[in-house]
């Protein structure tokens, strides 16, 4: 008996679901993204991130415009990690698949080569991983990033060897910087940034080396940390440059107080390289161990155990911050689609750049240029293979270790 | 302009520098060598530039990788491995695409290489993605140490890097009294000096064909698994191998074996100096120039050899 009503009511619960679904409309939106290519990896992130967003959203009763219910539907193109792909796709989506809505592909780069495009056609687009601050000064309005700008990556590690500085009683003029990083426009910025504070500060650029694309080797530039002694070591160049930056740190044992990079999750410079990742500062835009919640998505560390169980093959990994702003890209598009009430892509569009709102991933708010100036930029430590939240001091977990020590 | 002449201010201050400089250079170079070797014998005997060799050494790469990640088998190992794998697809690649273009013109083997090294390319990183791998070897339970560092820590010779160089050599040595001592190695040089000629004597030319593509492979593979236990490698750096392998080759001459050798490590070493000079983004501009050097001046050398002709 127990079985049967059990039965009866399951069915009941898979009719009311399949009802629910049948009763909801599509939105469709396009993105071309990074599927193969050299920004694969990272590509499919960001799609995982997409999918999950819009199946979570789904889950708590879809995209309610008006008393009507929809859900969100993306059409997924390959960009192979082109720019001049990704600019024809993005015209293909628009003009024969018809989307109204774009979502960003995988990096600065492709970004930059689809932005044109949808400001031609004036399709509004939220995106999540170009980070360029060149994305945001051509006065585009139909561009919005959830994300922190590039040039912010890093700064906050100048401020911090400022403040250590400071209380070892050293004149700021004695501080010395060492810069590494990729020739592209996303490291570039990272640089700019950098350079950018530690003049500010009046701190010295001693080292400021450009690496080259296919880099596997940076013995050169550690050879000259190690003569120079810069107080602050900042490389940046994808996740090759953290590989190779933290595997030659290691062997060839350099000393700085402080060494601060990029990407140090997408090279797993823990599991690859063990203690030479030690007392190592990694930038990032978002950690689950941030304080941030929201109604969808519960609190960020809720958002990583749903992901992982969505995505098993993350098994061990943490999950990716290219992950966290994808699906914060597409919570975005739910929130304007409610406020603007109506599927006009003009309304979309101004309801975007009203936004203000509170996310797992952090608070949202669009500037006039369309960058997110609510969220600030997280430095993590690696305290014995574990990443700790250090700066900014009002979400740190622990205590900064310095100097550093190098492991062996 | 500063930065250079801070640069080269600094190698004169710290003159143990240049020793680092030197030896940082030479492990690389040989690494290029050897990969430059197989080009030369493929170039050599069949006629047929490779373009697809640095993607034969990532590959190598990948196979000692992936078998120490998945089957836990121990980066050491990983090298005659990778050599007998890679020995497996070039094989493959020479029955399916190499023996269909090798009587062809220049340009159709230029182009099916091309071919074959963007579609290895991309093949590698649909199997195992596009971030960047290393293996790191542990040699304590060998009872060394992994680093070990002199003049003041300076120069730093992590036991990775010796062990490469160890390999590589051993390896070079052991293909070239192959060349000089085996019949196989004695019929590869026949058919090298005439194809045709060698046919008629009764050598096998097919098979030797076969069996140099599979040993360049093999080569490039070894050295692959090599690289992934001292630096990094990635689906798409291939085009770095392939590119300093043509450099060595062309400075160096075709069968001029002692000559890539040599060439592989000058070159090693200059771009390590240029890369300490100029700064690391010249690093690869520095091989390219040193090819156009080297050109020029052949092609001097040669006209003052056709002046005397006349």
């Amino acid at each position: 008996m127990k079985i049967k009503t059990l039965g009866i009511s399951f069915a009941m619960m898979m009719a009311s679901t399949a009802l629910a679904q049948a009763a909801c409309e599509e939105i469709n939106i396009g993105a071309a993204i990074s599927l193969t290519g050299k920004y694969a990896t990272n590509g499919v992130h960001t799609q995982n991130g997409y999918e999950f967003a819009i199946k979570k959203i789904d889950e708590n009763g879809g995209v309610k415009i008006g008393d009507k219910c929809y859900k969100f539907k993306v059409t997924y193109y390959d960009d192979e990690s082109k720019g001049d792909r990704a600019a024809t796709l993005a015209e293909r989506l628009i003009n024969q698949d018809k989307v109204q809505y774009m979502l960003g592909p995988y990096s600065s780069g492709m970004t930059k080569a689809i932005a044109p495009v949808t400001e031609k056609y004036q399709i509004p687009m939220i995106e999540a991983e170009g980070a360029s601050r060149s994305l945001f000064n051509k006065g585009y309005k139909y561009l919005f990033a959830v994300l922190s700008t590039s040039e912010q990556y890093l700064a906050s590690a100048v401020t911090l060897a400022g403040e250590k500085a400071k209380e070892a009683g050293k004149e700021m003029s004695d501080v010395k910087v060492a810069i590494a990083v990729e020739n592209d426009p996303f490291s570039l910025d990272i640089r700019a940034g950098v350079m950018e504070d530690a003049k500010k500060a009046g701190m010295k650029i001693v080292i400021d080396e450009k690496l080259p694309r296919d880099l596997s080797d940076m013995t050169a530039i550690l050879t000259k940390v190690k003569l120079i002694k810069p107080d602050l070591l900042v490389v940046s160049g994808h996740s090759k440059g953290a590989a190779t930056a933290v595997r030659q740190i290691g062997e060839q044992k350099i000393a700085s107080p402080m060494i601060a990079m990029t990407h140090c999750e997408a090279a797993d410079v823990t599991g690859n390289f063990g203690a030479a990742a030690n007392d190592i500062l990694c930038s990032t835009q978002w950690a689950e161990t941030l304080t941030y919640e929201d109604p969808i998505f519960g609190t960020a560390a809720n958002y990583e155990t749903e992901f992982k169980a969505a995505y098993p093959e993350y098994g061990e990994k943490k999950v990716p911050y290219q992950t966290a702003q994808a699906s914060a890209a597409i919570y975005v598009y739910k929130d304007a689609f409610e406020r603007a009430g109506s599927l006009d892509k003009e309304k979309v569009r101004d309801a975007i750049s009203a936004t203000d709102m509170k996310t797992f991933y952090g608070g949202i708010k669009f500037s006039e240029a369309g960058n997110n100036v609510a969220k600030p930029m997280v430095l993590r430590q690696i305290q014995d293979g574990k990443y700790n939240v250090v700066a900014p001091s009002a979400f740190a977990s622990h205590p900064l270790n310095y100097p550093r020590k190098p492991g062996s | 302009m500063d930065q250079i002449l801070g640069n080269i201010d600094l190698l004169i201050q710290f003159p143990v520098v240049n020793l680092k400089i030197i030896i940082d250079g030479v492990m690389i170079g040989a690494l290029f060598a050897l990969a430059a070797y197989g080009l030369a014998l493929v170039w050599g005997v069949m006629n047929v530039k490779n373009l697809a060799q640095g993607d034969f050494v990532i590959g190598g790469g990948y196979v000692s990788w992936w078998l120490a990640n998945n089957v836990g088998l121990h980066p050491l190992l990983g090298v005659p491995v990778a050599f007998v794998v890679m020995w497996g697809i070039g094989w493959l690649t020479y029955k399916l695409v190499i023996s269909r273009v090798i009587e062809r013109d220049l340009f159709t083997s230029l182009l099916a290489t091309f071919g074959l090294a963007i579609m290895y390319a991309q093949l590698m990183n649909l199997m195992f993605g596009s971030d960047t791998q290393s293996l790191v070897l542990d040699v304590s339970i060998l009872g060394l140490q992994n680093n070990y560092y002199f003049a003041d820590g300076l120069i730093d010779l992590p036991a990775a890097k010796v062990i490469g160089v160890v390999l590589a050599a051993l390896l070079a040595t052991g293909v070239i009294l192959f060349m000089k001592r085996s019949r196989m190695g004695q019929a590869i040089r026949a058919t090298a000096q005439d194809a045709r000629a060698a046919r008629v004597l009764g050598i096998d030319t097919e098979k030797v064909y076969a069996f140099t593509f599979s040993l360049n492979s093999a080569i490039c593979g070894a050295a692959g698994a090599i690289i992934v236990m001292v630096w990094v490698i990635q689906p798409f750096y291939g085009i770095t191998y392939s590119v300093r392998a043509f450099v060595i080759v062309t400075a160096a001459g075709l069968g001029n074996l002692p000559g890539v050798i040599a060439a592989g490590l000058g070159i090693g070493a200059a771009e390590q100096y240029g890369s300490h000079i100029f700064g690391i983004g010249y690093q690869q501009a520095i091989a390219v120039m040193l090819l156009l050097a080297v050109l020029v001046y052949r092609l001097l050398q040669q006209k003052r050899n056709r002046q005397v002709l006349q």
